[in-house]
């Protein structure tokens, strides 16, 4: 970043550890196998946003510049186009088998999907 | 050793190998000629002046002029084969097969359409960005100089991979996009497709630098007390323009480079078997395409804000809301791309979404149509050809608009996906939008680069011949889709009843023949006229923003003292309050002229070709050298040179005389 | 002009380059982000063959993910030492640094030679085309990283701390520490999503 804003030894070291804790935490939920389905993936969710932060902010100073921030605002820009673009693809993709169901999947789906129920065959 | 290079892919048609011999001695005569007449020494001296002045320049002013001719060089390409086109549908009716064989006219609307978007419109884009960009701002140079040549030059590496394949090989016959299956090894199992991928991943390298350079050049290079709202709408529209061109095309470049995996290294990405999945390329490619639009059509309707507001004598209308307008299309721009698979199978909620969010774009840019019209209102309007261009626009975007509305639909967009309704939409907005735009611009600054105004009379009867022919040549389309007509066809039965809006069609390509040639003979006619159309004052259009505060055409460094800006129409605000311009120069340090922007683009040319060809060696080596010239120029220290105050006063007062004897 | 006029000037071009640079760098992001992606739609397209949980071995991925967290700190260390002026620090770290880098390089190599040999390579399935082009972009990454470390350390060795080679150190860390931000995502969604599908 700019030199007005470059942290110290024990910032980085900070950030260091922090991340260390990041990457062994949902490590060892993974190999031990603790919590599963969507919980388990909840928690490397989290882990993972939060370590990518704290490098963020430890590592790259950001948010730390001074205003303009134009540092932080492309970096949020980008961060929306990657959410719209990752899962607005992930849903689409998803999506596409729509046409293609047979008859009790179409039912099961509308069921799930959309919460009517279908009429009586 | 070669590849797949041999002998049999120099072109063995006819048609083909008596066009490029007699293109190569026309040309080899010609330069024969100009040598007996002035000589090996003047031969050299051109070359020398050329290299100097031009190739390895890195004013933006030069760049930018150099972008433009690329550009127009490619229209006549690109139109030779709309051209093409036109005749084969007006002519292939029942028993005749027209001009082209299926084959050949695959890859001739393949050619079309990627030459006409990567080449024309990026182009003519770049190129005014460059002239006009900085100027506008008050500044000297763009952000990054060096960045802005290499950009240039990949550009132009891309533009000579396209038209390499018409000697050696072919071209891709997959469409502009080159949808996969069609487009993976199995089925297109040439070099075509290769050549498509590595012209359009070189200068999209390019594109994406350029984006950077003009994005920080915004941001970071304002004159003192020019605030984002201070700008000028055309610097707002350029900044909307490169926050797409920034976002969007790292997915163009993935998924380029996925596809071109699948091909060169047997993955599957998107192959129809071993678990691909070709519409994940569609969406991909997509995700790139629809900001793509948006990224050409923003600095049009930029251009369109100065034209208007200098030629209506009047500011322009609702500013604040143009920034809203410009700042809502860029954002949506990422939010609508689906709208151009509707078919592809998504369900009503996908589809909805996207298509509700398609008729929202529109409104914004309605906002900034009325806003151009209530700048209109009351004013003093002349009607120059920048505002003959600009009113052509407001007719035909309007039409096109409201049939992209319809289009976004999905339940219309079921019955005209794919037809030449749609063709004949998205030709609306790129013709009417975005060539209507950039031929005002041209015209429009064309005086602040060379020092003379384009022909005036021509310059009309250009306009009207696209006006015209634009109408003959695409309203029979929308006619033609609706009618069941599909786009790419290169034969039909007669029972269809089409053949005769097509040859109106064909006559509608014939105007616009017309105009363009109207157009050479108007830069024919300005440059042979140039002495009787000078610009002596610098502001030949009354104009409100600061580029026509200075020399036309321009000094190399622009501004002899940069501006203090303390409104918006900056220049406007200087003449009104008539404030005197110091004359307290200093030195000024501008950048060097460096071969290296060429080297590189030359090097990544090679390796393209190399990958092309399965020509390993060599693609390793071009691979390499990119790498090792940028090494070699990070150890270049002096890249930059300086001109005295005292060159710079004596400039300005030749200027100050000039001013004054107008 | 003064020199504290020229120092102002100095200071705006730099931060007008760290600022491009990081813009750059948002592109590089999004380019990942259209890998993963992919990677998603794909990671099931096993064609029958056999999937991440199969494939990856857990504590070598640990090994690598360690090293590279490491050599994105001492890039850091590396810069901090620059700005107090101390050379024989500086080499010091960015030498860990680009052990490090290497090292890490190398297991991947590895890794990737050993799917390969296997009979699991990138022409297999599309789950495979997607795991070694999103890893291997990576990996591509670090290399030009290292070329650039390598490229520095000689700039600095023949020039010193100059303006423009401090401000070449601060673009390479920033490069490498978004590397290893990267990773943390490749971590996750290629590695551990994958072992506990």
């Amino acid at each position: 970043m700019t030199t007005n804003s470059h942290g110290s030894v024990s910032s980085y070291a900070v950030g260091f550890m922090l991340s260390l804790i990041f990457t062994f935490a949902p490590y060892f939920m993974v190999t031990q196998h603790i919590g599963q389905g969507w919980v388990l993936g909840s928690a490397l969710a989290i882990f993972a946003v939060s370590q990518v932060l704290v490098q963020l902010v430890f590592f790259l100073h950001l948010g730390r510049e001074k205003r303009p921030r134009w540092h932080s605002l492309a970096f949020g820009f980008m961060t929306v186009v990657v959410v719209i673009v990752v899962f607005g693809s992930l849903w689409i993709m998803n999506n596409l088998n729509y046409h293609t169901m047979s008859g009790p999947t179409v039912d099961q789906y509308i069921q799930d999907e959309e919460a009517i129920k279908p009429y009586a065959r | 050793m070669l590849g797949r290079l041999n002998w049999d892919v120099l072109p063995n048609d006819p048609f083909t190998i008596i066009a490029l011999v007699a293109t190569g001695l026309i040309a080899g005569a010609g330069l024969a000629v100009l040598l007996k007449i002035k000589g090996l020494a003047w031969a050299r001296k051109t070359v020398m002046y050329i290299w100097r002045e031009w190739l390895t320049s890195l004013d933006p002013k030069k760049i930018g002029v150099m972008y433009i001719l690329v550009a127009v060089a490619m229209l006549l390409r690109g139109a030779a084969d709309a051209g093409m086109m036109r005749a084969q549908q007006a002519l292939s009716v029942g028993d005749s097969h027209g001009i082209l064989q299926s084959d050949t006219f695959q890859q001739v609307f393949s050619a079309h359409g990627t030459i006409m978007i990567f080449f024309v419109a990026m182009g003519l884009m770049f190129g005014i960005i460059n002239l006009v960009l900085p100027l506008q701002l008050g500044a000297r140079d763009v952000a990054f100089p060096f960045l802005n040549s290499v950009s240039f030059w990949l550009f132009s590496a891309g533009m000579i991979l396209i038209n390499l394949s018409l000697v050696l090989g072919e071209f891709s016959a997959a469409g502009w996009l080159a949808y996969p299956p069609l487009s993976e090894l199995q089925y297109s199992p040439g070099v075509g497709v290769d050549y498509w991928i590595w012209a359009l991943q070189i200068a999209g390298v390019g594109s994406l630098l350029s984006g950077v350079n003009f994005l920080v050049t915004i941001l970071k290079m304002r004159a003192p007390g020019m605030t984002l709202m201070r700008m000028p709408i055309f610097a707002w529209s350029v900044m909307g323009s490169m926050l797409l061109v920034v976002f969007a095309f790292p997915i163009l470049t993935a998924t380029l480079a996925m596809l071109s995996l699948d091909r060169t290294l047997g993955m599957h990405f998107f192959t129809s078997d071993f678990g691909g999945n070709a519409m994940m390329y569609i969406n991909l490619i997509w995700a790139w395409g629809h900001p793509e639009v948006y990224i050409l059509v923003l600095p049009a309707f930029g251009i369109f804000s100065e034209v208007v507001a200098t030629f209506s004598r009047k500011r322009l209308f609702g500013y604040t809301s143009m920034v809203w307008a410009i700042a809502a299309i860029t954002f949506l721009s990422f939010v609508v791309w689906l709208h151009h698979f509707f078919t592809m199978g998504a369900g009503a909620n996908v589809n909805a979404f996207f298509g509700i969010m398609t008729m929202i774009i529109s409104i914004p840019t309605g906002v900034k149509v009325f806003n151009w019209l209530f700048t209109m209102y009351g004013g003093r309007v002349r009607f120059t050809s920048p505002m003959l261009w600009f009113i052509g626009f407001v007719i035909t975007f309007t039409i096109g608009g409201a049939t992209g509305v319809l289009l976004a639909v999905p339940a219309a967009d079921f019955q005209l996906h794919n037809s030449l309704f749609l063709v004949a939409h998205f030709h609306n907005m790129i013709i009417g939008g975005v060539v209507f735009g950039y031929f005002a611009g041209l015209t429009y600054w064309f005086p602040k680069i060379f020092g003379f105004r384009l022909n005036e009379k021509l310059g009309k009867l250009a306009f009207w011949f696209w006006l015209s022919g634009f109408c003959f040549a695409f309203i029979p389309l929308y006619i033609l889709g609706m009618m069941g007509a599909t786009r790419r066809l290169d034969h039909y039965d007669p029972s269809m009843g089409w053949q005769g809006l097509f040859i109106v069609a064909g006559f509608g390509v014939v105007l616009i023949g017309l105009g363009v040639a109207t157009q050479i003979l108007q830069f024919y006619v300005s440059i042979r006229d140039r002495h009787l159309n000078r610009d002596l004052t610098g502001d030949p259009w009354e104009g409100r923003t600061l580029e026509w505060s200075i020399a036309s055409p321009a000094p190399v460094y622009n501004f002899a003292i940069i501006p203090k800006v303390h409104g918006r129409d900056a220049f406007w605000e200087t003449k009104q309050n008539g404030t005197t311009t110091s004359t307290d120069y200093t030195d000024i340090h501008l950048p060097k002229n460096t071969p290296f922007g060429i080297f590189i683009a030359a090097s990544s040319l090679v390796a393209g070709f190399a990958i092309i060809w399965h020509i390993w060696w060599l693609a390793g080596l071009g691979l390499l050298g990119v790498i090792g010239l940028i090494i070699i120029r990070s150890f270049d220290e002096q890249t930059e040179y300086t001109i005295t105050a005292k060159e710079i006063a004596k400039v300005e007062a030749a200027f100050a005389k000039q001013k004054a004897t107008a | 002009m003064t020199t504290q006029a020229e120092q102002k000037i100095h200071q705006a071009e730099t931060n007008k380059t760290i600022f491009g640079f990081w813009v750059y760098i948002m592109t590089d992001c999004v380019l990942f982000a259209t890998l993963f992606a992919t990677y998603a739609v794909l990671h099931n397209n096993t064609f029958g063959g056999p999937g991440a949980r199969e494939l990856f071995s857990m504590p070598f991925v640990l090994a690598e993910t360690l090293i590279l967290l490491t050599s994105s700190f001492t890039i850091g260390l590396a810069v901090l030492a620059a700005r107090q002026k101390r050379l024989a620090l500086v080499y010091s770290w960015l030498a860990v640094t680009f052990i490090l880098g290497a090292a890490f390089l190398g297991l991947e190599l590895h890794e990737f030679s050993n799917l390969v040999s296997e009979g699991h390579s990138w022409r297999a399935s599309a789950f495979l085309s997607a795991f070694f082009t999103l890893v291997g972009t990576h990996g591509l990454h670090i290399t030009s990283g290292l070329i650039w470390m390598t490229v520095l350390i000689a700039q600095i060795f023949r020039k010193g701390f100059t303006g423009s080679t401090l401000k070449r150190l601060a673009l390479f860390s920033l490069f490498w520490h978004f590397l290893d931000i990267v990773w943390v995502f490749i971590f996750t969604v290629v590695y551990l999503l994958g072992a506990s599908a």
